[in-house]
């Protein structure tokens, strides 16, 4: 009955191998990064061919990322985008999700509509930029929080989990005189965490991520985030002020390493917890899938 | 009559009302004043008279666009990109799902998806630097056709390999976290007509050409549809990352265009009107994507 036939077993065959160079190609590159970033720069730099194992082995690059002064900043900066604007699009997509959740409201289904057509419709980047400009948000960190508060798809996530929470529950509090702020907070948020979750994830790896809001709006080096450090050593091989060492040789050494050693370390965090949070980033894509 | 009612119920709800205020201001600073900002494409802008204050010009700034020498190359860019981002990287994923689907170990398969996902969450600012250092004619793509005696060829210089190298590395990124959506839509199909086949002695790729590709194909056209309505839309973040004067040929885009244009070289009005044309274009494909997929097969966005 259970007997397999010839064709069915090289189909699985074939498809374990298809997988398996899949896995191969997908975790090479960051493999790469990671071998490279605990070389030794020298032995880097005349090493030819696919890396399978670090070249020598050295923490200079690390060591040159966590004592410069660009980049300690760099990560404050980063902090602070990531905790105050998590703070700012938590509490600002908690209340729109409520209000939207809500029956009866006369207006709520004209502010819903205003909410999503922002999806299909934007003004486009350069009135944008304009605006921005014009609020004095120039050169500040809030332009990389304020302007990107409320993400249309995770208010919609949310409003759809808000949805799905029992009326009964709502119209107990209310009868033992609860106000909609008490009820949000002492009966939705609590049973929302795993929504929550999604929403501190989708937020956190954004601002994490992001580099280009920096790159236009902001111009002093201080308030650079991380990414837009990370970029200009990348790209344009600013890396000259990074290195504080004595000999030329040295430093190009060090130069080799530090930047995959930045790499490492500012994408580790998040491929680090990821496997941990993947059941929640996947919800979130299927919730959101069921809207939108 | 309407009035009274409305007024009523802003008072009755109006502790809720207060709690929305602030997305919708929210909304009206950073999306709406910049939608009504796009006004600047019909006109001259002068930074001292600001959006509001400086002078209606009409069209000009479009005129000025379809003329210019870069106006068939940023869109010939666009369409040929998306266009092969949209037949290799559209059906990679769906592959990909109908493949995992089959596996037989559960923990392999688990596995899979989860370094598959990873990528994903990798920042455009890192991938850029892996593509730019593994492409570099010392990097590691050139030591292997090298090894192999070929010739090392610098790929981020040639306007060529430009297409290829983003479809591959957007394929690269992408491929696992886009099979979600499909491998949730295979979960949903009745696992009695799998049964049913195999009785009837349907083999692994009739089963999965005549159960599991039916089953997700409403799921595959709503994609489809949103994938068409983008296709006019290539994002600018990864390209500004790689390209370099020497590839504009091939890796202009309309995007990246406007965003020279727009923000390094200050031409507001022209650059807006850039991208309000590409809007246009956009929403015009969108509705015909949508209406044909309404004709043929039933789905649709609305």
């Amino acid at each position: 009955m259970n007997k397999t036939s010839v064709g069915e077993r090289l189909f699985d065959w074939t498809n374990m191998a298809v997988m398996t160079v899949l896995i191969v190609a997908t975790l090479y590159p960051m493999l790469y990064i990671l071998f490279s970033s605990l070389s030794d720069g020298n032995r880097l730099i005349s090493f030819d061919g696919i890396l399978l194992w670090p070249q020598g082995f050295s923490l200079d690059g690390y060591k040159a990322v966590f004592s410069n002064a660009t980049f300690l900043q760099a990560f404050k900066n980063t902090f602070f985008v990531l905790i105050v604007g998590l703070t700012v699009n938590l509490s600002l997509t908690a209340f729109g999700a409520y209000f939207l959740s809500r029956d009866g409201v006369l207006l709520g289904k004209p502010i819903m509509f205003m909410i999503v057509f922002t999806m299909f419709f934007q003004g486009g980047l350069v009135p944008f930029y304009l605006i921005v400009k014009e609020y004095g948000l120039l050169n500040s960190l809030w332009a990389l929080i304020l302007p990107s508060a409320v993400s249309t798809f995770n208010l919609i996530i949310m409003r759809t989990y808000f949805q799905s929470i029992p009326k009964e529950l709502e119209e107990s509090a209310f009868l033992d005189g609860a106000g909609h702020y008490k009820i949000l907070f002492s009966v939705f948020i609590p049973l929302s965490m795993p929504v929550i979750a999604v929403m501190i994830l989708y937020y956190g790896v954004g601002h994490w991520n992001s580099w280009f809001s920096a790159m236009i709006f902001l111009r002093d080096q201080e308030l650079f985030p991380v990414q837009l450090v990370v970029r200009n050593i990348l790209l344009e091989n600013d890396n000259a002020n990074m290195i504080g060492t004595s000999t030329l040789q040295h430093s190009q050494s060090v130069a080799e390493t530090l930047k995959y050693a930045a790499i490492m370390v500012t994408t580790a965090p998040i491929l680090l917890l990821y496997p941990f949070l993947q059941k929640y980033f996947v919800k979130g894509v299927m919730v959101g899938a069921l809207k939108g | 009559m309407s009035e009274t009612r409305l007024g009523k119920d802003l008072i009755r709800n109006k502790w809720l009302y207060l709690m929305i205020l602030p997305v919708l201001v929210y909304y009206v600073m950073f999306h709406y004043v910049p939608m009504y900002g796009a006004i600047i494409a019909f006109k001259q802008y002068v930074p001292s008279k600001g959006i509001w204050g400086s002078e209606w010009i009409g069209f000009e700034n479009f005129q000025d666009f379809f003329s210019s020498i870069y106006f068939f190359r940023v869109i010939k860019n666009t369409v040929l990109l998306s266009l092969y981002n949209l037949l290799f990287g559209f059906p990679a994923p769906i592959i990909l799902a109908l493949l995992l689907n089959e596996l037989k170990s559960s923990v392999f398969r688990r596995i899979t998806q989860t370094i598959t996902y990873m990528p994903h969450f990798i920042t455009l600012v890192v991938v850029a630097g892996i593509i730019r250092y593994f492409t570099l004619s010392d990097g590691l793509i050139n030591d292997v056709i090298a090894f192999f005696g070929g010739e090392r060829i610098a790929f981020l210089q040639q306007p060529e390999s430009f297409r290829a190298i983003y479809v591959i590395s957007e394929i690269w990124q992408q491929i696992g976290w886009g099979t979600i959506i499909y491998l949730a839509a295979i979960s949903g199909i009745d696992q009695q007509q799998y049964e049913a086949a195999k009785i009837d002695g349907a083999t692994k790729l009739r089963q999965i050409w005549h159960i599991t590709l039916p089953g997700i194909l409403p799921t595959v056209m709503i994609m489809l549809i949103l994938a068409l309505g983008n296709l006019m839309n290539v994002g600018f973040e990864k390209i500004i990352l790689l390209y370099s004067a020497s590839i504009y040929e091939t890796a202009d885009v309309i995007s990246t265009y406007v965003y020279r244009k727009g923000i390094l070289e200050f031409d507001y009005g022209y650059s807006t009107a850039v991208g309000v044309f590409n809007s246009v274009i956009n929403f015009g494909i969108l509705l015909l994507a949508n209406y044909f997929s309404k004709r043929v097969s039933q789905n649709s966005l609305w």
